[in-house]
């Protein structure tokens, strides 16, 4: 699938939920979502646009927690960040496990380091930090 | 009959590095798998907020020591694309060079270890011996074996010299022939095929639905690589094919990664014949605040690297994201409906390399008694192939 017809899909499929659009270059464009339609345009990238799932990077910005979902479109070698923000204390989303299953360790990662919910996982216990790890205490969080 | 838990692990019986695999055994055969990750978390992505943009490339270096030069050139990658900016031409090449390098010794030591691990103590011993000339050459570039200090934004930290690349390409060629004794070796014992040929089967369905990378991936058919796909370096200036098998088996994973040396031996020494002459570092002095997202394709599969840079001399934020993450999961599948002397060859076949690792307890939960650790598991898997030597009347 073509570059812009991917990109123009993702545009309609957003409509007014598509917050922001950046063309940064040939292989790298970031758009800024509501959460509420991530499931859906993530759909569209795994099963309409043949995108494969990469990683995904959570970050804290102090006010909020900002999600980058990234995937790649080999065929064209176009790499798509789908950005999210969580504000906090609502610090919830969908998970994307009934999609594709290597969205359950990276959404796991992210519940241990950042403190995010994401709704319909089922299995979010520790993968990296030990199980006694203190609750509520999130290394990548800035407010320590 | 009596389900059984059968731990693998925390050091894989591979290679001896942290990794936790609780086998749920029903008789001979796998029926579930727990993976647990994260003894020795280093939670590299914080200690990079503390570290200057120059002390990042050594830092992530230290991620893995085999593929140490894949952490950094993602993040050379990752500061290229946020500023925007493409280092100068010899620069480029000499990345090339030293991560098709570093493919070169890695897929040579996986060969080895899958050969142990088979019971072909030979097979291990030879590609080491024949790894040895590759750490020579990076001994003579970048003064180590490992951890080279090559990758630094904006291009490199030493520059190759002309002078040397008539012995890098000799000893290079003179690689192929033990190559073709290897491959040889590989694709014609009957025994060999018998372990590996229809083991630990990953479909291309399980490919899209792990987000399998590397030559994990291109063994199942799928025709994915980023030096191809996502063009950097010199990769879309030499002359190189990506390789691909059908089977999805454990076989397909060897042959892809014994396809692949010919490769890069070929893809070194063009970028050897093509170097320019100039510069090799473009002086970058800030950062301006952005963000960067940097690929490339690292012996285990496609290495991302992602930073957030605010103005200042850390990152904001570094988030690393290493193949075997993908891939390791996918032993969920691979492994199910196996016998328990082929498991330790599938969950070896990804090629692991534990950014997070483990240490080690082996029970049998009903029973509380030690069941088997990681020799035993090795030893289980030679004696299959002894077996079958037998049967073969060889």
């Amino acid at each position: 699938m073509k570059r812009e017809t991917i990109i123009q899909n993702i545009k309609i499929r957003s409509g007014k939920d598509l917050l922001d659009f950046q063309d940064k270059s040939k292989n790298r464009v970031y758009f800024t979502i509501n959460k509420t339609i991530l499931l859906q345009i993530a759909k569209y990238l795994f099963n309409d646009a043949n995108a494969r799932f990469s990683t995904a990077s959570g970050v804290d910005t102090r006010k909020a927690i900002e999600i980058l979902y990234h995937f790649a479109v080999d065929d064209i070698g176009l790499f798509i960040s789908l950005r999210v923000t969580l504000e906090k204390p609502n610090l919830e989303i969908d998970s994307l496990l009934g999609l594709f299953k290597c969205a359950e360790w990276i959404e796991m990662e992210m519940h241990e380091m950042l403190g995010v919910n994401f709704k319909g996982h089922g299995n979010m216990k520790h993968l990296l930090l030990k199980d006694d790890w203190p609750k509520g205490n999130y290394p990548l969080r800035r407010d320590l | 009959m009596s389900r059984k838990i059968i731990p693998i692990g925390p050091y894989h019986p591979l290679q001896d590095e942290p990794e936790f695999f609780k086998l749920h055994v029903d008789g001979e055969t796998v029926v579930d798998i727990d993976i647990e990750l994260g003894y020795n978390h280093r939670l590299i992505e914080k200690i990079s907020e503390s570290k200057n943009f120059d002390q990042v490339a050594f830092m992530v270096e230290r991620i893995c020591g085999i593929c140490s030069t894949s952490h950094p050139f993602a993040y050379v990658n990752a500061i290229d694309d946020l500023l925007g900016v493409k280092p100068p031409e010899r620069a480029l090449y000499i990345r090339t060079a030293i991560a098709e390098l570093e493919r070169i010794h890695s897929h040579l030591l996986w060969l080895g270890l899958a050969g142990h691990f088979l019971g072909y103590n030979t097979v291990w011993m030879w590609a080491w011996r024949y790894r040895e000339p590759v750490l020579d050459i990076f001994e003579r570039v970048t003064g180590n074996r490992q951890n080279y200090g090559m990758m630094k934004p904006g291009g490199v930290r030493r520059d190759m010299f002309e002078e040397d690349f008539p012995w890098i390409k000799k000893t290079l060629k003179d690689l192929i022939p033990k190559l073709d004794m290897f491959k040889g070796a590989i694709m014609d014992d009957p025994v060999i095929r018998m372990r590996t040929e229809g083991v630990g089967v990953l479909t291309k369905e399980d490919a899209r639905d792990y987000g399998l990378v590397g030559p994990t991936a291109r063994a199942s058919g799928v025709n994915i690589d980023i030096r191809r796909d996502d063009p950097y370096a010199a990769y879309d200036k030499v002359e190189w094919q990506v390789c691909t098998h059908e089977g999805g088996d454990v076989f397909s994973k060897a042959v892809v990664r014994i396809l692949e040396l010919y490769q890069s031996i070929n893809i070194v020494i063009q970028c050897l014949d093509k170097m320019p002459k100039g510069p090799i570092d473009s002086g970058i002095k800030d950062i301006p605040p952005g963000e960067g997202i940097g690929r490339h394709e690292a012996p285990r599969g496609e290495v991302v690297h992602y930073i957030m840079a605010d103005g200042g001399n850390s990152p904001a934020r570094h988030k690393i994201r290493a193949p075997s993450f993908m891939n390791v999961a996918s032993n969920k599948k691979a492994v199910i409906g196996e016998t328990i002397s082929d498991a330790t060859i599938i969950l070896a076949a990804v090629d692991p390399c534990y950014c997070c690792t483990e240490r080690m307890a082996v029970v049998d939960y009903k029973t509380g008694k030690k069941m088997m650790d990681g020799q035993d598991l090795i030893k289980l898997s030679q004696e299959k192939t002894e077996k079958i030597k037998n049967k073969l009347g060889r």
